[in-house]
């Protein structure tokens, strides 16, 4: 879960790095006493889970609380990469002196964690690290040790941090350090991380980036979910506990198993080059069991999308046997009734397929076809969500 | 030969009691694993009945390891237990740890895995996995026994689905072993440590590596392919329609800007000569068709 600048900005201030929380304002007219409070001149910064905002026009300068309330209403309701400004962060002005960059995460590649600083920070890290790499260090960190007293200050001697702020900013990358081991973040990352001018560190803004596999030992964490910025169908899914992704095709997905639901999505989406183009709808992995109730809720989920035009569902029976998918598929289909109404396309294959395959053409469902294999399968389904866009074209 | 697991391994189930443990040790039983014992502190000394045969239950994996000489350990203790559970049977000496569990935090898996790094004497798969088969040897995990015979092809995915797709696909030529490495952002075997032990089989003849969105372990493994793998590769990477920033499904599975998307780990393969297929389907026939010397 990526979190907001005043959320990160809030775990920063737990973990006693120093941050200025400001205020967070959804309707404009409030950022006038906001303002006010926080002595007039102030930025108006959009909060949203994603980086770039500077550039998309989303932080913006006030000179005085009514002036505040003008930025805050252009900013407010913006598209940002996709996602909509929902409230603002009214924020003091800052006396800068240095901008540097700060960040802690996971390396995949190595399986440890890495710092990644530099005194050049305010600007794209990776901008800097093209055109003056040896202007980036990269600290890697062993997950048995972690980040003591030694490596704090090794970070500070490789990120060559001015003397006069050596011993504070060791100090914050301990305390950032906690940050990420505490709350199970696997990025805490501070761009920038200023030295304002009367020689004080500060964290000016923050993004951190949440594991939800620890959510067991954060119960604390389920306040930061933005369910309002959420796609409605994406909530609806979580909240049944499917791992749905909205996507913008017409041909809805479902199947078992991370990857093969991916490669399902590419393979429709392949088929629709043929298809007038047809894509993809979403991503719905409905993991191990197929149970009747679970096929009932991906299909509701699927079915509740204008936008889908014909479903594949693709089962590879490992564990999963292929006829309690296929009595799944029955029973969800009475259970929605007049809901169904678009065209299923059923590929299963492995544990007990022919029983799965049998159950299915004895049912004779109206709406559901059968198709052997997984190619065979996303190309019936692309065509019917295309006849069935032409279909509406001509209407 | 096989990779990583063969007839002569033995394996101790360490969440044996539990719903999941149970279920899935009655099928690796019936695909003939050797099962020597199960794992559930505060329970030793009991023992669960498997149609008739009864598997000892150990409160350790030190008291398992000293009673039956166990050298792999598959893991389904719930998410939350994972890291002690797996620091446990590094401490016990068990050379291979499967972890199956899904949901495991990412911090818990470095911290498990730098652990048996220091420790050098146990290989950590998973977690987030299906586990290895070496068809017609031995079987530990989920992976389904009955999909294929013993052959000459090697498997190595991030995905259990996709790893039982191929595995039917290629079901009339068999595998010499099939390895699930998972989907987390941290694992503990990775596509490389496949590689390399496929190349050293002398039963392996070729090997499939499929890959997802996510990461740069394809690219790693592309340039480690050009420089020590002999034996042909075929690829297959899933989730080219995936958007950026969505995790799908796997917590490893996201594309971040221009990093991690499908395009570039199957250029990254192609480049060194690793033939990609578009669909699991197309790949099968890649890799037919190398089999076939054609």
């Amino acid at each position: 879960m990526d979190l907001m600048e005043y959320q990160a900005k809030e775990l920063f201030a737990k973990h006693g790095v120093p941050v200025t929380l400001g205020t967070v304002v959804e309707k404009a007219e409030d950022a006038h006493d906001a303002a006010q409070q926080l002595g007039g001149r102030v930025v108006v910064k959009a909060q949203v889970q994603v980086g770039g905002r500077g550039k998309a026009g989303g932080v913006k300068l006030a000179e005085n609380p009514q002036d505040a309330v003008a930025r805050a209403h252009d900013i407010l309701g913006m598209d940002i990469k996709g996602h909509t400004v929902n409230r603002v962060l009214i924020a003091p002005t800052a006396d800068i002196a240095e901008e540097y960059y700060f960040s802690f995460l996971v390396n995949r590649a190595e399986r440890d964690y890495l710092c990644i600083a530099s005194i050049e920070g305010g600007v794209e890290i990776e901008e800097v690290a093209r055109t003056n790499p040896d202007a980036v260090a990269k600290v890697s960190i062993d997950p048995q040790t972690g980040v003591d007293d030694a490596k704090a200050a090794e970070i500070v001697a490789a990120t060559r941090f001015p003397t006069e702020v050596a011993d504070q900013a060791a100090d914050l990358i301990k305390k950032l350090w906690d940050v990420f081991i505490k709350e199970d973040a696997t990025l805490v990352e501070v761009n920038p991380l200023v030295r304002l001018a009367d020689g004080k560190l500060e964290a000016l803004d923050g993004k951190v980036t949440l594991d939800e596999n620890a959510d067991f030992r954060h119960p604390d964490h389920v306040q930061f979910e933005d369910k309002a910025a959420a796609d409605p169908l994406e909530q609806q899914a979580k909240d049944k506990g499917l791992n749905y992704v909205k996507l913008d095709g017409a041909v809805g997905i479902i199947g078992n198993g991370a990857g093969l639901v991916m490669s399902t999505l590419d393979v429709v989406a392949y088929a629709g080059e043929k298809h007038s183009n047809v894509k993809p709808a979403n991503f719905l992995d409905i993991g191990g069991g197929a149970s009747a109730e679970v096929m009932a809720n991906g299909l509701h989920i699927i079915l509740g999308d204008p936008q889908v035009k014909s479903v594949l569902v693709n089962v590879f029976g490992g564990i999963t046997a292929c006829d309690s998918v296929a009595n799944g598929i029955v029973h969800a289909l009475e259970l929605l009734g007049d809901e169904a109404n678009k065209p299923l396309v059923v590929r299963l294959d492995g544990n007990n397929v022919e029983e799965g395959r049998r159950i299915l053409q004895d049912a004779n469902h109206p709406l559901v076809t059968l198709a052997d294999t997984m190619d065979g399968a996303a190309d019936r389904a692309a065509e019917l969500a295309s006849l069935s866009s032409q279909a509406k074209d001509r209407d | 030969m096989a990779i990583f697991l063969n007839e002569n391994s033995k394996v101790v189930v360490q969440g044996m009691t539990g719903s999941e443990g149970k279920k899935h040790t009655q099928r690796m039983l019936a695909s003939g694993t050797n099962i020597v014992g199960g794992v559930t502190p505060g329970k030793g000394g009991q023992s669960v009945d498997f149609d008739g045969a009864p598997v000892a239950v150990y409160g350790s994996c030190a008291e398992a390891v000293e009673a039956t000489g166990a050298d792999v350990s598959v893991v389904f203790v719930p998410p939350k237990f994972t890291k002690s559970a797996v620091i446990e049977a590094v401490d016990a000496g068990i050379p291979l740890v499967i972890v199956i569990t899904e949901g495991v935090p990412v911090h818990d898996t470095a911290e498990l895995f730098s652990y048996a790094q220091a420790k050098g004497t146990t290989r950590v798969i998973g977690p987030n996995c299906p586990g290895v088969i070496s068809p017609g040897k031995s079987n530990a995990g989920i992976i389904p026994a009955d999909i294929t015979k013993a052959g000459r092809v090697g498997l190595v995915s991030k995905s259990g689905t996709l790893t039982y797709q191929m595995m039917y696909e290629l079901r009339d030529f068999g595998f010499s072993s099939a390895v699930g490495i998972g989907g987390d952002p941290i694992i503990g075997t990775t596509h490389i440590d496949c590689l390399k032990a496929f190349e050293d089989d002398p039963d392996t003849d070729a090997i499939v590596m499929i890959g997802e969105i996510g990461g740069d372990a394809e690219e790693r493994a592309a340039a480690y392919i050009k420089d020590n793998v002999t034996k042909p590769v075929v690829g297959y990477v899933a989730g080219f329609t995936a958007p950026e920033g969505k995790t799908m499904g796997h917590a490893g599975a996201i594309v971040s800007g221009s990093s991690g998307t499908a395009q570039a780990k199957k250029e990254a393969l192609e480049a060194v000569g690793v033939k990609v297929g578009k669909t699991p389907s197309e790949a099968a026939q890649l890799m037919r068709a190398i089999l076939q010397g054609n």
